[in-house]
């Protein structure tokens, strides 16, 4: 008897990608410079962020062609993204057989009020989120993996680092209270409280939690990864940089010997021009794809 | 009392905390293994499971496939699990020729034997010498196709071999690091102690 799509089969995939460096592409060239590089999986999208912020207008799921494209090219997994609240969309990429499905804000929300019910598919799903409420709030409907949102397509970490530094103090939060100011805290960060429980026993998220966001160069890679991320999503930061295959490159190792300053100085030498990148605190509101989906 | 037996666990990528955390619980101490000089003194070696492409890329760039080779040929007992199997297999079925990997045991595997994500799933295995039924969960897992003289099939699904052994090395299509059940890494570590003993 084979049981498919429970739970631990899904979070389980996830936690083989701990470690490891999942980049966008949007040619099956590039998923081929990708999975050379050691890429541990590639998110296959018709624009990088950087070009969906350029282009304004709806961002929607990519062209299945696309996808079937970039899935026939490599052996490593591949993801997609379907906008908040598609589940049509998810249905699509499920069918076409995507490994992971990025239930996405870097896409235009298709729904202000509701996630996609995540637990009535076989495909696991990745979700964003910017605090433990909004973790817990996607793990809650069935999402298998969480990364921080950072802000999409900027080259700029320091949404990533706000993220990523808000969970851990608010895990800490969590193991640190006693039973008793459990439920009040679930309150206070919207978070289901038996999760909450869960996390003060584990001392942890209960699914693999990822960076992403604004990452760009190999220090940024062992920044986040010091802050305590399991691994790295790299969106526009490898393919809009001058030289790809030699960042893609340097920014997996930097994701594996993040705590050793020496790999990191010899990775991050004559790496050619970053992707340019957008002050964050410049952008207009309804420019910021984290806002979306909350 | 046997004495406390330390075992590598290959820390580049992928689920290493599990199987440290598995092996712990066994009662052993469990060394994360990064570079070469982790490797000296160890009764055993687990390959978790992860990418095999970034597993091998990243084995080559830190210069671990030559040492590790040679230890595995002295006798040292290694377990690979999923990406693993595929680090150990001598030749991979439809895969990329220039993959870097260990190709020490004689087996070929198929990669991604099952299926896409999708058609990941868990089953209940018989696994010759645990005497209970073993969790199997398989991610995207491989497939043995083909065993050489000496290989000896532990456990198998309808499609073929999912667990095997020669000699001081056993491989795995699946993960045993992703239940509670400690049944397998028990049976590695009577291996590791038998070989130990000779």
């Amino acid at each position: 008897m084979k049981e498919k799509g429970t739970f631990r089969i899904k979070k389980g995939m996830a936690q083989m990608q701990k470690g490891g460096v999942i980049m966008d592409v949007t040619t099956p060239e590039q998923a081929r410079i990708a999975e050379k590089a050691g890429a541990v999986a590639v998110m296959a999208l018709e624009k990088v962020p950087a070009d969906i912020r350029e282009a304004g207008g709806i961002a929607r799921m990519a062209d299945p062609e696309v996808i079937s494209r970039i899935m026939e090219a490599v052996t490593i997994p591949v993801m997609a993204k379907a906008r908040i609240g598609h589940f049509a969309e998810a249905q699509v990429l499920e069918h076409l057989g995507v490994d992971y499905i990025d239930e996405s804000e870097v896409l235009t929300p298709a729904d202000e009020q509701y996630h996609i019910d995540k637990h009535c598919f076989t495909v696991p799903f990745v979700c964003g989120a910017r605090d433990l409420g909004e973790a817990l709030r996607r793990i809650a409907e069935g999402a298998a993996m969480i990364r921080t949102k950072g802000e999409p397509g900027t080259g700029n970490v320091v949404e990533a680092v706000r993220h990523m530094r808000k969970i851990r103090e608010q895990i800490r939060r969590a193991v640190q209270a006693p039973d008793e100011e459990l439920v009040s805290l679930s309150k206070e960060l919207h978070a289901p409280v038996e999760w909450l429980r869960e996390i003060k026993k584990e001392g942890r998220l209960p699914v693999v939690n990822f960076a992403a966001g604004g990452i760009a160069t190999p220090a940024d890679a062992s920044l986040m990864m010091q802050l305590g991320s399991d691994g790295i999503f790299v969106g526009s930061g490898i393919f809009k940089s001058g030289d790809p295959q030699a960042r893609a490159e340097a920014i997996v190792k930097a994701a594996q010997h993040y705590d050793d300053a020496g790999v990191l100085a010899e990775v991050s030498r004559s790496l050619g021009e970053s992707m340019p990148g957008l002050e964050v605190n410049l952008l207009e509101n309804e420019n910021r794809m984290q806002e979306r989906g909350a | 009392m046997a004495s406390t037996l330390k075992i590598g666990v290959l820390s580049l990528q992928g689920a290493v905390s599990e199987h440290v955390q598995h092996l712990a619980q066994c009662g052993e101490e469990a060394v994360e293994v990064r570079e070469k000089r982790d490797l000296e003194r160890l009764d055993g070696l687990v390959i978790p499971g992860g990418e095999s492409t970034t597993i091998g890329f990243l084995m080559n760039q830190a210069h671990l496939l030559d040492s590790v080779k040679s230890l595995c040929r002295d006798g040292m007992p290694v377990m690979g699990t999923c990406a693993g199997m595929v680090m150990l297999a001598r030749d991979i079925e439809d895969g990329k020729p220039e993959q870097p990997r260990l190709g020490l045991m004689d087996i070929t595997v198929k990669r991604n034997a099952f299926g896409r994500q999708k058609e990941s799933f868990e089953a209940w295995l018989e696994f010759k010498g645990i005497d209970v039924k073993v969790p199997g969960v398989f991610i995207r897992a491989p497939l043995v196709t083909q065993t050489g003289d000496n290989v000896e099939v532990l456990a198998r699904l309808q499609e073929g071999p999912v667990a095997v052994r020669r000699r001081n090395m056993l491989a795995l299509s699946f993960h045993p690091e992703l239940t509670e059940d400690l049944s397998v890494h028990r049976f590695f570590l009577d291996l590791c102690r038998m070989t130990g003993q000779q």
